[in-house]
């Protein structure tokens, strides 16, 4: 895929001098256009991208506080910053907290998303219709979606327990957003229902670009169900699912206005994770050096799985 | 084309040099005599109606006795330090800033405030409470028109048909609550969500009975604590107020799922918008019959940040003082459920305004969340919500939380 044409005649060392020299003059010039074309590009990138990120480095070495707006003054800390998130005693629960969610999310919106792109690759009746209703909890708005998943989860009133009450699911209301136990699981299944959407799209065009040829000479040896899963399916779908797993990782472990809509981190800190705590510390707390000082944390987690999906991929082009 | 491009540029020219001439002309004028001001841009968060409308009212008044005509901006509440720092760092600031007194001592502490002491204003008269809240190292740099407090609203007909009287001690309060719980309902509601609002919510309780925050880990703030413990535990209030909002708070006791609630005085609008609920206010109750009781001072001020235009900032200093004048702080009052921050007010206003009676009385003995702790206020909030949230979850007793909560 990403294989560029390689623009190297055979002929050109044994060419004459001036044949040479004007082939040369030409490829500068082509060098010098592709230049031009990337560099506005790169330009953009540096300040949209580059910008930012330097900039969060340096505030996360500084005492970078409320004063700093008005004086401009911020003076420099060295690590202070990273010791003191890193000793925070609530420090160690967010990156439990931050891992659990991200595992489970994923697992979860990830499996369910496979089985419901299966399904919806055998053609029934009103199958598009019902493929495109489930893409509507990714188009609502996080706000909307947390604050009406908030209403449905209530302990008293809510509408889900209510009917598993009704049902004689359960005899008490469960406190889903109310007990520490409870509510990370809550959190995370409020969580799985937004991603999967995402996941079924990418999955489903996946399993379509599969040949049905394969399936046909399949069926001759007699790989069908299971086994066709097993050895086509899969198979197939790897780099679509690496690719989606781990852009699931680095979206899902900064996840915060779903938790902040549903939570704001509480009961006793059972949902804080450290993109909760890095908002706190920013943006209640004003100390802006501290909550750059965790978002690098998790810049640096997320860089580590991007580096991964750059060689899985790569390594799926080579194969 | 090219004679176009000229007239432009000369065009242009002229423009800047007409402006820089502007400038100085009015750079001159300032110095000389405060007359030249004609216009101040004001920042705020009242940017829903009715509040929008009522407060644009009090402005307007003031700009037409000053005569000068305003610039005003609304943000949504939970926006506007952020807008303020923004406008900081770009040397935009308004002539004049609204704060939520909390954040008054902070923003001055950043040096962005001018003292209006030295601009011919005082806080004569203003209730102590908010003479703290809007003074810094001794100078004051933010005048209250209209304030707010907390108290215990409660619906009339539910005690009634119970034959339970409002309560008055922390037993009572316990007492009546678990008789007025019943299916579908429950004796009392308060937010104790894990926000700057649920310490807000607790403060009541922790100063009536001698709490500081000063020293949160004392028997005293254990035992208000206890008390919202114990209305949880025992059924008389739901588990879900550790993620409730006061709007929430509100909303249960409209719909008739809360017989009692603590909450503010900005809920009667909406409160009168349920004609079906007859309710009435008490103040917060004592957990011994000697206390007073104490209960947290709400409201915003209006500062004048520093401004290097002398005449400016005289200006926008009179334009505060104007906002603080008797007339406006009881036009103000009357018209947004709130109340004047003048003792001398506030028993004529009870009179004209009975609802807002408990409130009036309240609000004398309330003090301000940053009186004692100035910019180190929201660490305390902070432990004091942590703790309440690991208390009402049973992670920790209520002598442990505050221990807990501070790490």
């Amino acid at each position: 895929m990403v294989h560029a044409p390689t623009l190297t005649p055979t002929t050109e060392e044994s060419g004459p001098q001036p044949v040479r020299r004007a082939r040369l003059r030409r490829r500068r010039g082509e060098e010098l256009t592709k230049v031009l074309f990337v560099a506005p590009a790169a330009l953009a990138m540096l300040a949209l991208f580059g910008y930012p990120v330097v900039k969060n480095l340096l505030m996360s070495v500084q005492d970078y506080t409320l004063r700093t707006f008005f004086t401009g003054q911020a003076p420099w800390v060295g690590l202070r910053n990273y010791t003191t998130v890193v000793k925070d005693h609530l420090f160690s629960q967010a990156m439990v907290n931050t891992a659990l969610f991200t595992i489970g999310s994923i697992a979860f919106q990830f499996g369910i998303g496979l089985a419901l792109a299966l399904f919806f690759r055998r053609r029934f009746p009103l199958g598009g219709v019902l493929r495109s209703l489930l893409l509507l909890p990714w188009l609502l708005p996080l706000i909307v979606s947390s604050a009406t998943w908030r209403s449905i989860l209530e302990q008293d009133s809510g509408i889900l327990n209510r009917t598993l009450m009704g049902l004689g699911i359960v005899n008490d209301p469960v406190p889903w957003l109310n007990s520490p136990s409870v509510a990370l699981i809550a959190v995370i299944g409020v969580n799985i229902w937004i991603g999967i959407p995402f996941n079924v799209t990418l999955l489903y065009s996946g399993l379509a670009e599969i040949p049905v040829e394969l399936y046909e000479a399949g069926q001759l040896d007699g790989a069908t169900g299971w086994r066709g899963f097993r050895y086509i399916t899969w198979p197939n779908l790897r780099a679509v699912a690496s690719v989606l797993l781990v852009l699931g990782v680095v979206y899902t472990i900064k996840v915060l206005d779903i938790i902040l809509g549903l939570t704001g981190g509480g009961p006793a800190n059972a949902t804080q994770t450290l993109a909760t705590q890095s908002y706190q510390r920013s943006f209640v707390d004003f100390k802006f050096g501290q909550g750059a000082a965790l978002s690098n944390i998790l810049i640096a987690i997320s860089l580590a799985f991007a580096i991964l999906y750059l060689r899985t991929t790569r390594r799926a082009v080579d194969e | 084309m090219i004679g176009n491009r000229i007239a432009a540029a000369l065009a242009g020219v002229t423009a800047l040099s007409l402006a820089l001439a502007g400038c100085g002309d009015s750079g001159n004028k300032s110095s000389s005599s405060g007359q030249s001001v004609t216009s101040l841009s004001i920042l705020d968060y009242y940017n829903n109606d009715p509040d929008k409308a009522l407060v644009q009212k009090g402005l307007d008044s003031c700009a037409s006795k000053l005569s000068i005509t305003i610039k005003r901006e609304t943000v949504p509440g939970d926006t506007l330090i952020a807008k303020v720092l923004q406008q900081a760092s770009s040397k935009t600031l308004p002539d004049v800033l609204m704060l939520d007194n909390p954040d008054v001592q902070q923003i001055a502490a950043t040096g962005a405030l001018a003292p209006l002491n030295d601009l011919g204003l005082n806080a004569d008269g203003v209730i102590q409470g908010m003479v703290d809240a809007t003074s810094y190292q001794g100078k004051l740099y933010g005048l209250a028109p209209v304030t707010n407090t907390i108290a215990l609203f409660y619906n009339k007909t539910m005690l009634a048909d119970a034959g339970v009287q409002p309560p008055k001690t922390w037993d009572e309060l316990k007492a009546a609550a678990k008789k007025l719980t019943k299916p579908g309902r429950y004796g009392m509601a308060f937010n104790a969500n894990a926000t700057y609002e649920g310490s807000w919510q607790f403060l009541p309780a922790m100063w009536t009975n001698g709490g500081d925050e000063t020293d949160l880990k004392s028997p005293q703030v254990a035992e208000a604590l206890q008390l919202w413990v114990d209305l949880v535990k025992s059924g008389s209030a739901s588990k879900s107020v550790i993620n409730w909002t006061q709007g929430d708070v509100k909303d249960q006791f409209v719909a008739g799922k809360a017989a009692m609630m603590v909450n503010g005085p900005w809920q009667i609008p909406a409160l009168a918008k349920a004609p079906n609920v007859k309710w009435d206010v008490v103040t917060f109750p004592l957990n011994k019959p000697d206390q007073t009781p104490v209960a947290p001072l709400g409201g915003e001020a209006w500062t004048v940040p520093l401004n290097k235009d002398q005449a400016k900032q005289q200006k926008a200093a009179d334009f505060v003082k104007c906002l603080n004048s008797d007339e406006n702080e009881l036009a103000w009052a009357k018209a947004r459920f709130t109340l004047p921050t003048k003792t001398a007010l506030l028993d004529q206003y009870a009179q004209e305004v009975p609802s807002m009676k408990a409130f009036a009385e309240q609000v004398k003995t309330a003090r301000a969340r940053t009186g004692k702790l100035g910019d180190k206020w929201p660490d305390a909030a902070k432990v004091i919500y942590q703790a309440i949230q690991l208390a009402l979850t049973g992670k920790a007793s209520a002598q442990d939380a505050f221990k807990q909560a501070s790490g």
